[in-house]
């Protein structure tokens, strides 16, 4: 794979170029967060960020989305049928996107492109756009995407991996797509391939070795779904939880939504937003009853479906990378990280035989 | 491919109050654009996403079967703001039917087979679907034996009454309706709840034999000991589960258990099925 | 170890033996610097992982909602006024809690503490008044008095007013000259400039409710944002929606807020949501002399009715 070199000093002009052909996003300072937002004429991808609070999953999947629309005005040809929103997806670049987010669409994809049904809203945003990577020199002290199927310079996902190279970076050209987008920018200054390749070896081990956070994961395959789902640590490791939404939201990997109609005057759309399993609406039925009414089972359920059924399902990996998003943010510390060894680590027959010794 | 949320655009053509409690409405839908129906084709099981713009999106059994053709039935209870909407509609209201959703029963696997239907309340919509599939002359001789149990609180609460009493008098169908009570002396058929009749009525399990159970949660609570006593196996027992949605095509999420979508890769499951899930529905 | 986590250890394990309580809630160290996380124990031996410190910031009162056993809980000051309007408003019982209680010198506020530092926080140790703070290479001693969040800079009341026992020696109240500048400050905005502040505030909100579901006082079944017949309010990040939410929420504690500031604690997106409810707060106690969870024998103004309340905004 080809490696260039761009020099910081040229960073600005070459993004200003990409500006013609790309709708650019990039992670911007916003009061003490830092989120992926379009990036308007003079407006720079913030490339010293440790992490953005919010993924960069809404570039693809926004928060609130209008998917289809009418009139209920039956003067109105048509009225009342549903036509989809026309969405905007001219090629959309997405600028230092981390390895282990960018690993996240891909697990996010398998969601919302099967072989039955394809999802056009996040298909033709996925298809649109180019991943402009940017590894994780000083991972956060979040970060345990090593041992979560990702890693500070992965490319899984990616178009391009820049490496930040204090005045310049080295870009690794990955794709085709890649190839485009830095070819609209003007960076093509050639580089030593040896030594950069090197260069990026030597970083991507120090990235890694500063990483002292992880995850086991090894026996969730074999344990059977039921043998989690009975085990006793559940009810303890819920109680401090507020059924709240925010792992959900600041999670890259979580793409459950909901469908609401709204009405302004004759004008109907049918919007869909984020949605979360924790709190107890999201499972309520008309007729009152509630699969999952206890906050132990929806807390079971956010883990079972992360770090087992995900994996059964596709037999691609749990369903998380790394990120260390809701671990910072939640606002309780409930810790996945925790979970996840304790169920990696849960042995159901020393735990009967543990309560038939407490029955003695 | 197609996009997956826009709904097929539909005319309400006729709509019958189902139940003497009118809680209960079937609906006929004809589709607007022709071509939609041949689009539509679906099989006894499924279900569609009944959808009213400004209001929102219900799953409903599909009640008319695949036989039945120019239109589609779906019955309907009034319990929540999208169903509350559709009962105050009128025939020649325009909404929207997004479908054929979910798995169906496998009649790949039922061919061939004796067929024990079991049903209770207004469960029985994709059962009718089910029958009427089977009755169909096309149909009839590739199912053996066809054995049904059917039950509502009263009479004035069982769906297609009309239907049931004539199948009631065909032979190549064995009916059991039933009512938890009722205060008619003229009411010919069974008295007692459906496990109870299942127990006295129906035949013995082979291995030659399915049973499809779908009900309210209580009545299949104690149907399953009823078919476990008449030597019914866990793989033999096929039941229809109901949960919250909001897609319907498996990927909002909301349906799950366990790692199945009840949506996508249900709502029909064998009860062996089921015992190896969360029994979170 | 420090003192108040001495005891408060020692309490728990006393009353879970002796089965004064059936539980205890209380904190145990968080996963991370600059983090605690609330935990609720069973057994005398589990006392060992309670800690108390200055990342105590969210409100235990959160968790006795309808609960119906005997429990055990630590509580610093706006903490126990939350649990006397937990009383009051019938969400759990006098005789059903065993109260630890913390008189408080504050919490720090961890944002303006990470803003410090260019590298990110690896540890955080309390030695006294100070914090002793490793980031990157760099170690710095911190006063903590100069990192305290900025409800408990207006704190007006660090002693527990409801407790049992106390984990520590009670504190002197401070005298604070004008305990609402902060509500001064908007109020002197014009009304475009507090439409944009206000608009700004909540720009980033992502309807996760977590201030919700932190605060002791919201405790609807249905929550009027999540009813559906009628539906109320739209659920997306429509910035109608997003307002409506947070001034119909503010208004639902007006009486009831004790500046505990766990909302802003659990809010993920950093956003000030106390600047709704110190108003309502400033409003309560120059209207009706009122300051929330004070006394479990008073009932609060919104919720009773004497002659001379004033009555010049009833036209």
């Amino acid at each position: 794979m080809e490696i260039i070199k761009i020099k910081k000093t040229a960073w600005p002009g070459g993004i200003d170029k990409a500006r013609e052909t790309y709708h650019l996003f990039g992670p911007v300072k916003d009061k003490s967060c830092h989120i992926f937002r379009p990036l308007e004429n003079n407006i720079y991808p913030d490339m010293e960020y440790t992490s953005s609070t919010l993924s960069p999953k809404s570039v693809l999947f926004p928060q609130t989305q209008k998917i289809l629309e009418t009139s209920v005005d039956e003067s109105e040809k048509n009225h009342h049928i549903l036509t989809p929103v026309k969405q905007d997806n001219t090629p959309k670049a997405v600028i230092g996107i981390r390895p282990c987010d960018a690993k996240a669409m891909q697990l996010v994809k398998l969601n919302f492109d099967t072989k039955d049904y394809r999802d056009p809203y996040w298909c033709d945003a996925y298809e649109s756009s180019t991943f402009i990577g940017l590894a994780a020199n000083t991972p956060s002290i979040f970060d345990f995407s090593t041992s979560a199927g990702s890693g500070p310079f992965e490319e899984d996902g990616l178009d391009v991996l820049l490496v930040d190279c204090k005045d310049h970076y080295l870009a690794k050209v990955i794709t085709e797509k890649g190839k485009s987008f830095l070819n609209t920018t003007g960076f093509n200054e050639s580089t030593d391939q040896n030594k950069a390749d090197q260069i990026i070896k030597d970083l991507k081990t120090c990235a890694e070795g500063i990483i002292n956070s992880s995850i086991r994961t090894e026996n969730l395959k074999e344990k059977t779904v039921l043998d989690l789902y009975n085990a006793p640590f559940w009810e303890d490791l819920a109680f401090s939880c507020i059924s709240c939404g925010t792992c959900a939201y600041v999670c890259p990997t979580c793409w459950c939504f909901d469908i609401q109609d709204e009405t302004r005057g004759s004008l109907v759309t049918r919007i869909r937003n984020w949605d979360t399993c924790m709190p107890p609406l999201f499972t309520q039925h008309a007729s009152g009853h509630n699969p999952r009414g206890e906050k132990t089972q929806r807390v079971r359920q956010r883990f079972m479906h992360k770090l087992k059924y995900f994996e059964d399902k596709y037999d691609q990996g749990i369903m998380c990378i790394g990120c260390g998003r809701c671990v910072e943010k939640c606002p309780v510390n409930i810790d996945i990280r925790d979970i996840c060894n304790l169920m990696n680590a849960y042995e159901p027959e020393k735990e009967s035989a543990v309560s038939k010794l407490r029955e003695k | 491919m197609k996009n997956p949320y826009t709904p097929y655009p539909v005319k309400i053509d006729e709509i019958e109050i189902a139940t003497e409690d009118k809680s209960l409405k079937t609906f006929k839908f004809i589709f607007l654009n022709k071509e939609d129906e041949k689009k539509f084709s679906y099989q006894a099981g499924q279900f569609a996403e009944l959808s009213i713009p400004g209001v929102g999106e219900i799953p409903i059994g599909i009640a008319s079967s695949p036989v039945e053709k120019g239109f589609v039935k779906f019955t309907v209870f009034k319990t929540g703001v999208v169903t509350s909407h559709l009962h105050k509609m009128k025939t020649g209201d325009i909404m929207g039917i997004r479908g054929p959703l979910g798995n169906a029963f496998p009649w790949d696997n039922l061919q061939g087979k004796n067929l024990v239907i079991i049903g209770g309340g207004f469960a029985f919509t994709t059962l009718r679907s089910s029958i009427v599939f089977m009755l169909d002359p096309a149909n009839r001789s590739k199912f053996g034996n066809v054995d049904v149990v059917y039950g509502a609180r009263s009479p004035g609460m069982l769906l297609y009454r009309e239907e049931l009493f004539d199948w009631e008098k065909r032979a190549d169908i064995n009916m059991n309706i039933t009512v938890d009570s009722t205060d008619n002396p003229e009411w010919k058929y069974n008295t007692g709840f459906v496990p109870t009749i299942v127990e006295k009525k129906i035949p013995k399990a082979d291995k030659n034999t399915c049973a499809i159970v779908c009900g309210p949660p209580i009545m299949i609570k104690f149907t399953q000991p009823a078919l476990k006593s008449l030597g019914y196996h866990d793989d033999q027992i096929i039941m229809s589960l109901e949960n919250r949605m909001k897609c319907g095509i498996g990927m909002c999420g909301r349906c799950n258990i366990g790692k199945e979508l009840v949506c996508k890769d249900g709502p029909v499951f064998t009860l062996e099925e089921l015992k190896q899930t969360p029994g979170e529905f | 170890m420090n003192m108040i986590t001495r005891n408060i250890q020692k309490h728990a394990a006393s009353l879970l033996k002796a089965e004064t309580v059936d539980v205890f809630i209380g904190f145990k160290a968080g996963s991370f610097p600059m983090s605690a996380a609330p935990v609720i124990i069973k057994n005398p031996e589990q006392a060992q992982a309670l800690i108390w410190d200055s990342n105590c910031r969210l409100n235990l009162a959160n968790y006795l909602t309808n609960r119906t056993d005997k429990i055990g809980i630590v509580a610093k000051g706006c903490d126990s006024r939350s649990i006397v309007n937990h009383i009051i408003e019938n969400k759990i019982t006098r005789d059903q809690l065993h109260i630890i209680g913390v008189p408080c010198s504050g919490m720090v506020d961890k944002t303006k503490i990470a803003s410090e530092f260019t590298d990110e926080i690896t540890e955080l140790r309390e030695q006294e008044d100070s914090l002793v703070i490793k980031a990157g290479s760099e170690t710095r001693i911190l006063a903590k008095g100069e990192f305290l969040r900025s409800n408990c800079l207006s704190c007006t009341h660090r002693n527990p007013v409801l407790y049992d026992q106390l984990a520590a020696d009670l504190v002197t109240e401070p005298v604070i000259e004008n305990q609402f500048a902060d509500v001064d400050k908007i109020e002197s905005l014009s009304r475009d400039e507090k439409w944009l502040y206000f608009d700004d505030l909540i720009q980033n909100c992502i309807r996760c409710y977590a201030c919700r579901n932190s605060c002791p006082l919201c405790f609807c079944p249905t929550c009027f944002v999540d009813e559906s017949n009628p539906q109320w309010v739209g659920k997306g990040i429509d910035s109608t929606d997003v307002r409506t939410f947070h001034f119909l929420r503010a208004y639902h504690c007006a009486g009831r807020c004790t500046d505990c500031g766990a909302c802003v604690e659990a809010c993920p997106m950093d956003i000030n949501v106390r600047d709704f409810t110190r108003k309502l707060n400033k409003d309560v106690l120059d209207m009706y002399g009122w300051e929330a969870g004070l006394d479990i024998k008073k009932r609060p103004p919104l919720d009773t009715f004497n002659p001379n309340d004033p009555d010049e905004y009833i036209k």
